[in-house]
């Protein structure tokens, strides 16, 4: 890691030259996309003119023009429906969810069109769908879902979720480039939070590859997101308690890296599967179905899961702090892993 | 019937004829148990399908549905493909992995639909938004129920095509019935076409069983598409003449009904102008009818023949690339 992570430090901006922040390194790398091929084009909501509700889009229309930067009506279904039938004709629709959580309002489009699209007809779906994802900025429970797993669950469709800025850009061009449809899962947490170097050459961090955050020797934890870096300090606090956490950092969740796990696992022998998102049906639970499949004569202890609870996110501060994982809580679970 | 020869009459004749003749082969290998799945009927509405898409020129794109034969035979594809469809069949156009006329690709001229009513509006808006992104000269045409008007994407999809002003015609095939539910329980709407005005776009309205005005209606929407003047809603007044797939005997519907559009029939209709008009005579009709049958005849023998896919053809083409097909995961066993 390149740069710090500014958690509790609420508000705080990279003020340092030369380092690029996670929303920063999302839009550049759209516009090296948009002007590297003239099929790629943006479509969403108040993308245009205001930049985006997060202003991840902010410049762009300045820069390409409104045919290339599309406002849409609050219509999320014809905006990617319009991308769908935009990408069969050979363009590359990177459309923007105003807030993940909206994109229920699409779910018939992206489970049923853009997915099966390939499988049934032949015809490919080169679509990005983009958007602010997560908690932990109190915007209740229409504003700080984690939807991902609702589509990991569809065949057709690849998912990823940056945790630094070097990702981001790398897989948001990643995902431009990709024939079939990409949805990219963006912390909103994150956007401003933190900010790293990155290369002024033209890199791409390839779609199903997970990457190791932190070597350890006593057990794995398996996360993705802004919870790499929640994993990340909590690995701080135990390696003064002498125990050695690893922490793989997933970023694609499918097509999922499960190489990279099965190595991390065969070597530490325990893990927890930590995400924001909520437990039943999570990538969590599809990552023990792996592991206790693939490599159970390795495990000398239960796959843990540190999570949010069942429930929708809420909105007041104590009530959203006790839903979601912490570095806390999640020492809570390494330490009894550890010991088991 | 303002600008078609003579020739282009006798064609649409041709297509409606075809269109009725391969639904009525397919409704006999449906009794033979050959067809896989439900057989769905446009008998009564072949003049919507056949001369909205006749108004079309080569390099638009249409979005049918399941109920718009017609139009996949106006765009080239052959009985054939819609046989070895219906029979799910390797050598389909979706290779067995979709049914009915749930085919199509973008450079043959159409695009497929899903199940989901009124979801291939937005998509057609969206190859509207393309063509013209891509300086095509391109009008996209796709065709809804009056049960699919009643669907949200209809509703952002003609929403956003009527913003954008974007070159797309949505045929909206009112037939009375979506599967048991008559139109009064659609919509409180008096017409479809009274939609058009709310989202400020074009509307017109035609006698659905009269190809002709079918086709003027149309061409003037595809007319008006190609010179950016925007989108029109055209509602076509037809009849569901069959229940909505084979099983379905309908006894919901009025026989009275059924009798009174029988007597509207559009390929009657079509046949009598045509001889009233002394465009054609009964019996160069007659010797059209019988090319169709002996065609039709001999594309059910080619497409039984056609063999069914292989099973390990399930677990491909789900992706371009890179993801694992279906092998078992390994266990490790190897430290």
């Amino acid at each position: 890691m390149s740069s710090a992570p500014h958690f509790g430090a609420d508000g705080t901006t990279p003020a340092a030259r030369g380092q690029t922040t996670y929303v920063d390194a999302i839009r550049e790398g759209i516009r090296e996309e948009m002007l590297r091929d003239g099929s790629v084009f943006l479509i969403g909501e108040d993308i245009g003119v205001y930049g985006g509700a997060f202003k991840v889009t902010d410049g762009l229309i300045a820069e390409f023009g409104e045919d290339r930067v599309i406002d849409t009506p609050i219509a999320e279904t014809a905006i990617v429906g319009a991308a769908v039938g935009a990408a069969m004709m050979g363009m590359r629709p990177v459309a923007e969810m105003q807030f993940i959580d909206f994109i229920s309002c699409a779910f018939d489009m992206i489970t049923n069109f853009a997915a099966k699209s390939r499988y049934r007809t032949g015809v490919g779906v080169p679509l990005v769908i983009r958007g602010p994802s997560g908690g932990g900025v109190h915007g209740g429970p229409f504003h700080s879902q984690n939807p991902e797993a609702y589509f990991a669950h569809t065949p057709g469709l690849k998912i990823v979720q940056p945790a630094t800025a070097y990702d981001a850009k790398g897989l948001i061009k990643a995902a431009i480039r990709d024939d079939d449809p990409v949805l990219f899962f963006e912390h909103k947490f994150l956007y401003r939070r933190i900010k790293e170097e990155l290369p002024t050459e033209d890199y791409v961090v390839p779609i199903g590859k997970a990457i190791v955050r932190r070597p350890g020797r006593d057990l794995t934890i398996v996360t993705y997101g802004a919870m790499v870096w929640t994993a990340l300090e909590a690995a701080k606090t135990l390696e003064a308690e002498g125990i050695d956490a690893e922490v793989v950092d997933l970023r694609t969740l499918f097509p999922m890296d499960e190489e990279t796990i099965l190595e991390s696992v065969a070597r530490t022998n325990k893990a927890i599967l930590l995400h924001e998102a909520t437990r039943t049906g999570g990538i969590g639970a599809e990552i023990a179905a792996v592991l206790s499949e693939r490599c159970f004569e390795y495990l000398d202890g239960p796959l843990m899961r540190v999570t949010a609870p069942d429930t929708p996110v809420p909105y007041s501060p104590p009530l959203e702090e006790a839903f979601l994982p912490n570095a806390e809580k999640l020492c809570r679970a390494a330490r009894a892993l550890a010991a088991y | 019937m303002s600008d078609l020869t003579r020739d282009q009459k006798l064609e649409l004749y041709r297509y409606m004829r075809l269109n009725r003749v391969v639904e009525e082969r397919l409704v006999n290998l449906y009794r033979q148990g050959k067809v896989v799945g439900g057989l769905y009927r446009s008998l009564g509405q072949e003049a919507t399908s056949v001369g909205t898409a006749y108004a079309l020129a080569k390099g638009d794109i249409v979005g049918p549905l399941i109920r718009n034969l017609g139009v996949v035979l106006v765009m080239g594809y052959s009985p054939r493909d819609v046989m070895t469809q219906y029979m799910a069949r390797a050598t389909s156009p979706s290779g067995g992995k979709d049914c009915n006329l749930h085919f199509g690709r973008p450079e043959r001229g159409v695009i497929s639909p899903i199940s989901m009513l009124g979801a291939l509006i937005p998509v057609m808006a969206g190859i509207a938004l393309a063509g013209r992104m891509q300086k095509k000269d391109l009008v996209a045409m796709t065709w809804i129920g009056d049960g699919g008007t009643s669907t949200g994407a209809f509703h952002e999809g003609l929403n956003f095509a009527a913003v954008q002003k974007l070159p797309l015609v949505v045929v909206a095939e009112n037939n009375g019935w979506a599967y048991s539910t008559p139109f009064r329980k659609q919509t409180a709407a008096k017409s479809l076409v009274a939609k058009a005005e709310a989202y400020g776009i074009a509307g017109d309205q035609v006698d659905g069983n009269d190809v002709f005005a079918v086709y003027d209606a149309a061409r003037r929407a595809v007319d008006r598409a190609r010179s950016g003047g925007g989108p029109t809603l055209l509602e076509s007044l037809t009849y569901r003449m069959k229940g909505h797939a084979e099983h379905d005997a309908q006894a919901y519907v009025p026989k009275e009904d059924l009798e009174e559009w029988r007597r509207r029939d559009p390929l009657e209709r079509c046949l009598r102008a045509l001889i009233a008009s002394s465009a054609a005579t009964a019996d160069e009709l007659a010797a059209i009818d019988r090319a169709v049958s002996d065609e039709v005849d001999r594309e059910v023998e080619a497409a039984e023949q056609s063999p069914l896919p292989s099973p390990e053809d399930a677990l491909k083409n789900v992706y371009a690339s890179g993801i694992p097909e279906g092998e078992p995961a390994a266990v490790r066993r190897d430290a």
